[in-house]
């Protein structure tokens, strides 16, 4: 494919000057260039962000009025079992994963993945398993209903009969993300263990790549369980086995313990990598070193050896056993310290910084300040007595929008923002730029705040209908919910406008320190480098005015150069 | 000036002379591998601590009719695949010091001892009295020792196509990854093999 495409720039007899030998066909082609795979990535789970989006708009539209009467009630249960599975496997997963694909192997110097072609074949798993999850609603009795956990004896349930229900396809799909994460887990850990240029030494590699190296290690032990899980349910619902099944002496719980000791850990997957981006981004924009950088490293380190051991905290309400509970709950609060320490290394980072409040830094600011909301929240809720007291309501769906919208998109919109010049060669439009955080930011806020004093209420989760005294907090939600979909179109119009016509990027937009801001916007070749950086000094020297590689001139054949 | 433009992006892909383009793509598969059998090894791992809580914890563990497991016929067939470990050892020192044929000789009576164990595996599987779908006991029985089959068929396929790559001249003469990999694969496949056993035959 590499091939190809140079024998189409030679066909077209013009010289490939950077940024425009990019022929826009090769984002549709099996294409192993790590940075046109990171792309794919984000454009096909940005796809699949909207469609999920849509969901939540059909739940929040269900919800505007306590009685259930927009869309039947199957069809609420398929839509939030599919909003939250399509949020997390085909939108914060993939997205994360293509911003890692892109940057990664650029930061530590290496001319490409370990595995080019297996990352091709891991990436166009994505859409295969996104089109089996929406072939769903095409099968008799329409899609999964049984919530994104997919507990039994609920998910085993099959009243249409059919062998390809909606279930099936929900599990195939899973087990198919599985095989994808696994693929680019290996690749990842691989990479960054395997291909560090000439003095990336692991004290200095960006916080970026540890974040995406711990979420990947994650990834490698975790996922494993939910694929063994996944394989024991795909038997009790389509040939009878009893795994699961308490009537013929199965247990169902422990379906519960190896979808968790997964699942939990999966939200580190998630925001580990969003981690590493307010790290890259804070000291950019407040132009200091980040503060604390080896710690704030460690700490990741930190957060996958504890978060092994905190999956029973989504499962006090399961008859789990009094030692367990006391265990789990104080592992579960253990892991807020490496969690704190981040935070409190970005608030030091921005402390006293000449703050610049563009579009990347407004979100990653925002995203901050959401994340040490839903912080707080989370320690409440891994206090047994109030998970008790709140378990399954609207708090814990309001908590955990705060770290997956408030944290993770945010963090994502924020890292879109900062790298786009360098992804694309052109710049963004700053001004639709912070008329999308504003509605994202208020818009979130509207959503999400409201249901914790409704869960406080007692108002229950994934129900169409609820009680009257519950209808102003959902009437709020619902608006938040339409204006955070509103808030996409700014962002659309802004990166497709900007990528067709916006402002050619210099090389280094931001004045950022960072071996990817030395290539040109974007990179012109295949392979990153003409030679291999050699690299000096710890990332983020700001005011230090130490060289970050020895030869920042030779990294890339360029005009100017010949 | 435009034809030392085209120059740089026609020749750097497969280019010698930049040198450090070339060495950029040194040989990373054999650490992927082990990376992707420890991962491996959690599946295996999840359904080993799934067999234990269900052992402890069900009632009627054992199916209607059911006194327990023949422990004679899966013991000669436990000796047999982790005897085919060393054999395999065998096989690769011998493609270690080039003597091709010592290497397939050994490589095939490592794959007849693997086929020898698929086909004990099946010959018991047969006589039994119970099914995938009675009772826990019977379903996690046959999930292990299935799911462990299909890993030995796995890696019988694996053998062959190295076999078949033995053929093709100067084929193992710059890299012996396929047959290392092949080979630690089914040292693994060993290993999970005698926890397997501890767990379903001797622990009764």
């Amino acid at each position: 494919m590499v091939n190809l495409s140079v024998k189409e720039s030679i066909a077209k007899s013009e010289p490939p000057s950077p940024g425009e030998h990019e022929d826009w066909r090769r984002f549709f082609s099996f294409s192993t260039d790590h940075k046109v795979i990171g792309i794919q990535y984000i454009v096909t789970s940005f796809f699949f962000f909207l469609v999920g989006g849509i969901f939540a708009m059909v739940i929040r539209g269900e919800l505007m009025t306590p009685e259930a009467d927009l869309v039947d009630r199957t069809v609420y249960n398929a839509m939030f079992t599919l909003h939250g599975t399509v949020m997390l496997f085909l939108w914060t997963f993939p997205v994360l994963v293509g911003l890692a694909n892109y940057l990664v192997p650029i930061m530590i110097g290496a001319q490409d993945m370990a595995f080019p072609r297996l990352n091709a074949v891991a990436f166009w798993m994505v859409p295969v398993f996104g089109v089996v999850l929406m072939a769903s609603f095409l099968v008799p009795g329409g899609p999964a209903q049984a919530g994104w956990w997919s507990y039994p004896p609920v998910s085993t349930q099959n009243p249409a009969g059919v062998l390809v229900s909606g279930q099936f396809l929900w599990l195939l799909a899973i087990a198919l993300s599985g095989v994808s994460s696994i693929m680019g887990g290996v690749n990842f850990v691989t990479t960054i263990l395997r291909m560090r240029a000439p003095g990336m030494t692991f004290f200095r590699m960006p916080i970026f790549v540890w974040t995406v190296l711990s979420a990947q290690m994650l990834q490698l032990f975790g996922l494993p369980a939910l694929t063994a899980a996944v394989i024991m349910q795909m038997f009790d619902l389509t040939v009878g086995t009893s795994f699961f099944d308490p009537a013929k002496g199965g247990d169902p719980v422990l379906f519960q313990h190896l979808f968790w000791f997964y699942s939990h850990p999966a939200v580190y997957v998630i925001i580990l990598p969003i981690f590493g981006i307010f790290s890259e981004i804070f000291p950019v924009y407040a132009r200091k070193p980040l503060f604390g950088y080896k710690v704030v490293a460690i700490s990741s380190l930190m957060i996958v050896g504890l978060s092994a051991f905190v999956w029973v905290h989504h499962m006090f309400a399961s008859g789990t056993p009094g030692w367990m509970r006391m265990l789990f709950m104080f592992s579960t609060m253990l892991i807020s310290v490496p969690t704190g320490i981040k935070v409190f290394a970005w608030v030091g980072t921005i402390w006293g910084g000449k703050l610049r409040l563009t579009s990347a830094m407004l979100f990653g600011l925002g995203g901050l300040i959401m994340f040490v909301f839903s912080g707080i929240t989370g320690i409440m809720l891994a206090a047994v007595p109030v998970d008790i007291h709140v378990n399954n309501t609207y708090f814990v769906v309001g908590h955990f929008h705060y770290v997956i919208y408030g944290a993770t998109v945010m963090g994502i919109y924020a890292a879109i923002y900062h790298w786009f010049p360098k992804m694309t060669g052109r710049m963004y439009n700053e001004g639709l730029g912070k008329l999308h955080f504003a509605l994202t930011f208020i818009g979130a806020n509207l959503n999400f705040f409201p249901m914790h004093p409704l869960g406080l209420a007692g108002m229950p989760r994934r129900v169409a209908e609820y009680a009257p005294e519950f209808a102003f907090w959902n009437v709020v939600a619902s608006i938040g919910a339409f204006l955070l979909g509103m808030s996409t179109l700014p962002f659309l119009v802004n990166m497709i406008g900007s990528w067709i016509q916006g402002e050619k990027a210099p090389k280094n937009p931001w004045r950022a320190i960072g071996v990817e801001w030395l290539l040109s916007s974007p990179p012109v070749h295949h392979d990153n480098f003409k030679e291999l950086p050699v690299f000096l000094a710890e990332p983020y020297g700001y005011g230090k005015s130490e060289p970050l590689v020895a030869n920042p001139d030779t990294l890339e054949v360029t005009r100017e150069l010949n | 000036m435009n034809s030392t433009e085209v120059d740089p992006l026609l020749t750097a892909p497969a280019a010698p002379s930049h040198a450090p383009a070339a060495e950029a793509h040194p040989d990373h598969r054999m650490f992927g591998f082990i990376v992707f059998l420890l991962s491996e090894s959690v599946v295996f791992l999840s359904f080993f601590a799934g067999y234990i809580v269900y052992k402890t914890t069900t009632p009627n563990w054992l199916p209607v009719g059911v006194t327990g497991l023949d422990v004679r016929e899966p013991a000669i067939n436990t000796v047999v695949l982790v005897s085919s470990s060393f054999v395999i050892y065998i096989a690769e020192r011998y493609l270690h010091d080039k003597n091709l044929w010592g290497f397939r000789i050994f490589w095939l009576l490592t794959m007849a001892m693997g086929i020898y164990f698929l086909y004990g595996q099946a010959v018991e599987w047969s006589g039994l009295p119970f099914g995938f779908t009675d009772g826990v006991f019977g379903g996690a029985f046959y999930l292990l020792t299935g799911f462990h089959g299909l890993h030995v068929m796995t890696g019988v396929l694996l053998q062959l196509i190295m076999l078949g790559r033995s053929f093709i001249p100067g084929n193992y003469d710059h890299s012996e990854y396929g047959t290392a990999a092949t080979s630690l694969f089914w040292h693994f496949v060993d290993v999970i093999w005698i926890i397997l056993f501890v767990l379903i035959y001797i622990w009764q």
